[in-house]
């Protein structure tokens, strides 16, 4: 996607731009300007931020790069880096193969009640994130919930999700139930567009349902998926409010640098370093960047295959 | 996309430079309108006759709930003072609200509800308005010795007025101690052979739970060994979190949990309102608010509960800790000072004020007068089965150490030690070992602030 538009705008020829140049920043201007204020001008001063440091005794001094140098070298940041990437390595295909088998099951026709079905998985992305994991925060509560209720009933020792081993998939499990049906929309949507004529064709060739989800309709799919994985990538690295809720049911597990987003905002908040928590999620977004690329890159290389 | 980013790139840069310029111009203002430390000049009987009677109003920020009704009080003595309740949030929400305002030098309340531990945090930042020109040092006495010691700055000057306590002791579940022929125990000792005894005889039932998330608890512990792990001299901090008191009580708690013969369940979560409600822990090692919070939140346990004081490490000189309570404080920058200071002290040293704070709020006294009235002291619960558990707290309120100190970072002392000693309880690990890594992770710390670190 990012690809062709970038082979396109690469040559633009000089006549055009400047024909095209006034009437267009009016357009944009509307947009620009919330742009400006609420988008760059708060990132542009984070950044500034990060190149100070302010202290209880001394107070603010310029430090040039120091908080970067001290991030990188910050244990507990690289930590929930690892996790969070590690997080997104299990969780993400896990729910992108749900995602694309729903999608493909609602689209093939032959779900008896497609639209409940559709709703049905769609309803968890409704549902506030905060709420959402509230709720899973009970089910999975070790002497509450439904699983150690049955547990005891049964006389087994049920597993304790919210223990040290258990929480990353416990996460995991949470985000996957709130956002499959998101991205299954998008695929779903995405299915949609697919002409008919192909379908006729495959059809004609003696094409059965699944050759033609293997053939036709994964192949088409490939832009929406790559929409699907970024966003995954964005949210898997930024995971905040699911470790955020969860913490309280089991603070020693989730401790404030957990996820590289509740650090920062742990380092903020609770212990005043505002300048090195601008400087360690600056640091958080350059990650974003690159692994978003590596992403693309490696997708893109195999679509040229 | 990627052209849209290149036609942005001089764009953004400009932007950049702008915020940069705007910022550096924010920066500068707020530095020079933060308002210079209250003059340490006495206020005049006339300045504070003619404050008192001038239209005034003063913006209060406090969670405490129907505070109202002892505003109304102070409001139908000083009618021209009108004081304005806002509810700010309560723990970490609270500070950081006030944190902000304080920071950006408009916003802030006139007065604000502090615990007791948040003192030297909001006065190191010079946020804490100094009351002995208002007459703090001739009220001393009324307030219980310790808590005095709290309110007072490294150099003398008094930082806020007390308003609840929390000593620490022990509620402890009769029926079960009988039922098990446990006795009450007076030692440390003699609490692990009791914790071992009651385990074997029951294995679902433990006979504390000693949260370990609850970092209030433990300092009241630490406080009560008789740890030295704070204290502030200027720009000094000492630091000793791992002394030797503090050891003493970590490789207690975390030998008894690596027995596995009391509970390391997080605190006021669901699992632990259930564990007090059907008799998995035998006692709650809580404060003196505690057994009005415990009769509101295990009702199907009324009558079986007692009080006694904390097990001490040496039974001939009993010692206590202090785990919660607050204090309202005047916040440098109020235009209102002579009013708030004087708000201040009416609403915590007035009698009436005072004993409706107990009343209504159920808040465990500051006051000595109120803890020595007959009235209070003498009140019979029956969830504790008629026993009069006032009198139990206010004779334990007299044994807390008057030494303890808080640090100034006292947020980042807290997170440290979840992560570390409380991280240790909750993995049945070497805990001892874990303080000092608390001890490692909050020099670091220190010292990153600007600090000079002293050990203890």
């Amino acid at each position: 996607m990012t690809t062709t538009t970038a082979a396109t705008a690469a040559a633009p020829p000089r006549r055009r731009r400047s024909k095209t140049g006034t009437s267009g920043y009016i357009f944009i201007t509307p947009f620009l300007v919330f742009f400006l204020l609420f988008f760059v001008l708060p990132l542009g001063y984070a950044g500034y931020l990060s190149f100070f440091r302010d202290q209880l005794v001394g107070g603010t001094v310029f430090a040039g790069l120091d908080n970067y140098a001290r991030a990188l070298k910050d244990a507990q940041l690289l930590d929930g880096v690892l996790r969070v990437a590690l997080f997104f390595l299990v969780q993400v295909p896990v729910m992108l193969l749900v995602a694309l088998v729903a999608a493909l099951a609602i689209d093939s026709g032959m779900l008896r009640s497609a639209k409940l079905f559709r709703l049905g998985v769609f309803i968890p992305y409704a549902v506030p994130s905060v709420v959402a994991a509230l709720m899973w925060g009970y089910l999975y509560g070790p002497d509450f919930g439904p699983l150690a209720q049955l547990g005891d009933r049964l006389g087994f020792t049920p597993p304790n999700l919210l223990s040290d081993s258990a929480m990353l998939a416990s996460l995991g499990n949470i985000v996957t139930w709130e956002f499959t049906g998101y991205n299954m929309i998008i695929l779903y949507a995405a299915l949609r567009t697919v002409p008919t004529e192909l379908y006729e064709a495959a059809w004609v060739d003696g094409a059965g349902a699944w050759r033609t989800a293997w053939s036709i309709k994964i192949p088409a799919l490939r832009p929406a998926l790559l929409l699907c994985l970024i966003f995954s990538v964005i949210g898997s690295f930024q995971l905040f409010a699911e470790p955020n809720l969860l913490q309280r049911l089991a603070p020693n597990v989730i401790n404030s640098s957990y996820t590289p987003n509740l650090y920062a905002y742990s380092l903020a908040f609770t212990s005043q370093e505002v300048n090195y928590a601008a400087a360690v999620s600056f640091l958080l977004g350059l990650v974003i960047v690159v692994v978003s690329y590596v992403v693309l890159f490696l997708t893109s290389r195999g679509s040229r295959r | 996309m990627p052209t849209s980013m290149q036609n942005l790139n001089r764009r953004q840069l400009i932007a950049t430079a702008v915020a940069a310029v705007a910022a550096l111009t924010i920066a500068g203002c707020s530095d020079s309108s933060s308002p210079a430390p209250a003059a340490a000049a006495t206020v005049t009987q006339a300045d504070i006759d003619k404050a008192m009677t001038t239209p005034t109003t003063l913006n209060f920020w406090t969670w405490v709930p129907n505070i109202d009704k002892e505003v109304a009080l102070f409001q139908a003595k000083y009618p021209a003072i009108k004081v304005n309740v806002v509810n700010a949030g309560q723990g970490l929400e609270a500070y950081t609200k006030l944190r902000t305002a304080l920071k950006a030098g408009k916003g802030a309340p006139d007065l604000a509800q502090i615990e007791f531990q948040y003192i030297p945090t909001f006065s190191i930042t010079k946020s804490l308005v100094d009351l002995r020109p208002y007459g703090a040092d001739a009220i001393k006495d009324k307030f219980v010795d310790w808590t005095w010691n709290q309110v007072t700055g490294p150099n003398g000057e008094i930082l806020a007025y007390p308003q609840d306590t929390g000593p620490m002791g022990m509620l402890y579940r009769a029926d079960l101690f009988s039922k098990y022929q446990i006795d009450v125990p007076k030692t440390w000792d003699e609490f692990a052979a009791a914790a071992r005894k009651l385990h074997a005889a029951d294995p679902k039932v433990y006979l504390t739970d000693m949260a370990a998330n609850e970092q209030g608890a433990w300092h009241g512990l630490m406080w009560q060994a008789g740890s030295k792990a704070y204290s502030v001299n200027g720009t000094t901090v000492g630091l000793a979190v791992n002394d030797a008191a503090s050891k003493k009580v970590a490789d207690y708690w975390g030998g008894l949990a690596k027995e596995g013969v009391i509970a390391t369940d997080p605190d006021f979560t669901d699992t632990w309102f259930q564990g007090l409600n059907n008799g998995k822990y035998a006692t709650w090692l809580t404060a003196a608010w505690g057994p009005v919070f415990l009769g509101g939140s295990a009702k199907s346990t009324a009558g079986k509960w007692r009080a006694a004081p904390l097990p001490q490490w040496d039974a001939s000189k009993p010692v206590s800790g202090n785990w919660g309570g607050s204090t309202t404080a005047v916040m440098t920058g109020t235009p209102n000072a002579i009013a708030a200071a004087k708000f201040a002290e009416f609403l915590n040293t007035d009698p009436e004020s005072a004993k409706m704070f107990n009343s209504v709020q159920n808040f465990f006294p500051a006051t000595k007068a109120l803890l020595a009235d007959p009235a209070f002291a003498s009140q019979k619960s029956a969830f504790f089965g008629d026993q009069q558990v006032n009198q139990t707290f206010a004779e334990i309120g007299e044994t807390v150490d008057v030494s303890w100190q808080w640090p100034p970072f006292v947020d980042q002392a807290v997170k440290d030690w979840t992560e570390t000693a409380g991280k240790a309880m909750a993995d049945k690990g070497d805990v001892a070992a874990a303080t000092d890594q608390w001890q490692a992770r909050l020099t670091a710390y220190a010292k990153n602030q600007g600090f000079t670190v002293s050990a203890g």
